[in-house]
């Protein structure tokens, strides 16, 4: 391994990003109001690591990728993407990443897939027979066969999202930047992109940072989840970490023979009764699963049972509750 | 941007207008009709002066030919840079940081509007027509100040665009007043500037180079004298102007994206 591969594909230090907001101030009067959108953010990434950069609405979220894609430069602190200073080496860093933005299109919307791509390799200058390597590869990978000749307008958002991820990736980018990918798709569009992201990550190691809404996309893909809200990083490891830290509470969900009253076992608490079912909610932290059945067991006839996990969902909303 | 990256894109723009191809062409007929109706304008003055401060009808005919080529070549070419206003409105801009090309080349490309095309065509047969007819002694010189005329008045223009342009990252509705400068100029670069008050005249002078498009080179040609307090060498000073104008564009333009750059939008 050398230096170059153990330098992380993506720092900040210290980064801040104020922007100054107009505001009306009387009626004609206007003033300007500092607003902090990313307030002292410190992170690095690792080279060939899928992360999940995650957060409320207006946490800082876009703010922060449009400062590594050199679309905005910091109001204070250092960027760094491959090395590189985004707002000073722009030209340069713009051949090294690829970027989607899930709600915008960088395709040419009355040409056919394959124009745009084509019309890519110009502009990233790709060698011929390596944009070809490539295009084979992405239409295979993405299922595009079938649609590649037609034009963008006429593909469904699915398709077009396929799409985009490869023109983003056209000219072997070593890091990737997602701005919500999987938005508006169905869960079968959903599944291709997240294939496609691991097969790419794990045949070229390209990094990704990812951001998203959709917390199935980082339980798919992410070993590592970055939350943040305010502009600043409220949480940071890996998906299992967050569940483990923050998943203190298990239910134990228990089908008995016939309806009972409410079980009563050592450290849990019914929390909910419907018919025979009964939910029974445990601290980790005073009993175990194993234990709760054991002591069920004993006083009623259990014909099945299963022990409910925490869900990523819940769990980073309890996060974002928190912060507030 | 490489002339090969620029035409594969203004190619596959050129395409893609093309699958609307009666509005392409409706366009188009539009654009030449607007350019005629300009010249039109002049003919009807004609018929009721003989003269326009003290300029021939065939000789302001000549200045609406290298006016209107000039102007055309920017249209074509520049006057894309205007829709930075609209991107920076709709978010779009972005996607030109994009990517490892300057942002200015890459509006000219993708909004490349073939099109517009129909606004030099008519100037280009106006000058051949007009060229002939005019009575001029022509020399080396004079031969040579023509096609130049052209371009520099083109990179004038365009500079202009670029300049009124750079606002968009300042303002949001800019592009109106952009247009003003730049449609509103071309209109007047048709004309001697004789026919302007003298704070006019100075202001197209020395703050917006329009004389320089071709009214100064113009007036040499067919020897007309220049106003009173203008040097005689401003004929020959359009390539210097052109310069100068790129110079400003380019750095406005320059400071433009870094203003957006720190603000966001």
């Amino acid at each position: 391994m050398t230096a170059n591969d153990r330098d992380p594909a993506i720092e900040l230090r210290d980064v801040s990003k104020t922007f100054r907001v107009a505001h009306k101030k009387g009626r004609v009067r206007r003033g300007l109001r500092e607003v902090v959108a990313v307030d002292d953010i410190s992170l690095a990434i690792e080279r060939g690591s899928i992360v999940g950069y995650i957060g409320p609405n207006g946490a800082g979220k876009s703010t922060t990728i449009k400062m590594l894609t050199g679309i905005l430069v910091p109001s204070s602190g250092q960027v760094r993407v491959d090395r590189l200073d985004p707002s000073r080496a722009r030209l340069e860093v713009t051949r090294r990443i690829g970027v989607v933005f899930g709600q915008r299109s960088q395709l040419w919307w009355d040409l056919p897939l394959r124009d745009s791509f084509s019309l890519l390799r110009h502009v990233y200058r790709v060698p011929g027979p390596r944009h070809q390597e490539n295009l084979d590869r992405f239409v295979e990978l993405l299922d595009m066969a079938e649609f590649v000749d037609v034009p963008v307008r006429q593909l469904s958002l699915g398709q077009r999202m396929r799409g985009e991820l490869a023109a983003a990736i056209l000219h072997d980018p070593t890091i990737l930047f997602l701005d919500e990918p999987t938005i508006g798709l169905d869960v079968v569009s959903k599944e291709a992109v997240r294939r496609f992201l691991i097969e790419l990550n794990r045949e070229r190691h390209t990094t990704v940072l990812l951001t998203t809404h959709d917390l199935a996309d980082v339980e798919r893909l992410c070993e590592r989840l970055i939350i943040i809200d305010h502009g600043t990083v409220i949480e940071d490891g890996t998906v299992a970490d967050i569940k483990e830290r923050y998943g203190t509470e298990r239910t134990v969900v228990i089908d008995l023979d016939q309806p009972s009253v409410p079980l009563t076992v050592a450290g849990t608490e019914v929390v909910r009764i419907d018919g025979p079912r009964q939910w029974l909610r445990f601290r980790r932290a005073d009993t175990t699963a194993a234990a709760v059945v054991a002591a069920v067991a004993e006083q009623a006839d259990v014909r099945d049972l299963t022990v409910d996990e925490p869900e990523i969902d819940d769990i980073v909303r309890h996060i974002y509750q928190a912060s507030r | 941007m490489p002339l090969r990256i620029y035409g594969h894109l203004v190619a596959a723009k050129t395409r893609a207008d093309f699958q609307y191809r009666t509005s392409f062409f409706l366009y188009l007929a539009s654009q030449t009709l607007i350019s005629f109706a300009d010249m039109v304008v002049v003919l009807i003055l004609f018929t009721q002066v003989s003269s326009i401060a003290s300029w021939s009808r065939s000789q302001v005919l000549f200045l609406y030919a290298l006016s209107g080529i000039g102007f055309g070549l920017a249209d074509l070419f520049i006057s894309q840079v205007g829709l930075v206003s609209r991107h920076i409105k709709a978010g779009t801009f972005d996607q030109f940081l994009l990517r490892p090309l300057g942002a200015l080349w890459q509006l000219s490309a993708l909004e490349f509007a073939p099109r517009r095309a129909g606004r030099a065509v008519q100037p280009v047969i106006v000058l051949a027509v007009i060229l002939p007819a005019l009575d001029v002694q022509w020399t080396p010189v004079k031969v040579a100040l023509v096609p130049i005329t052209v371009v520099c008045g083109a990179v004038i223009f365009g500079a202009v665009w670029v300049t009124a342009s750079s606002l968009a990252f300042y303002l949001v509705n800019s592009q109106e007043l952009a247009n003003s400068f730049t449609y509103g100029g071309s209109f007047l670069t048709q004309y001697p500037i004789d026919i302007l008050g003298p704070w006019l005249r100075r202001f197209f002078t020395f703050a917006v180079p329009l004389a320089f498009v071709c009214y100064f080179p113009a007036a040499y040609i067919v020897d007309q004298p220049l106003p009173e307090s203008i040097p005689s060498w401003f004929s020959f000073a359009a390539p210097v102007i052109a310069l100068a104008s790129v110079v400003v564009a380019r750095a406005l333009w320059r400071l433009g994206i870094r203003h957006y750059r720190s603000t966001g939008s």
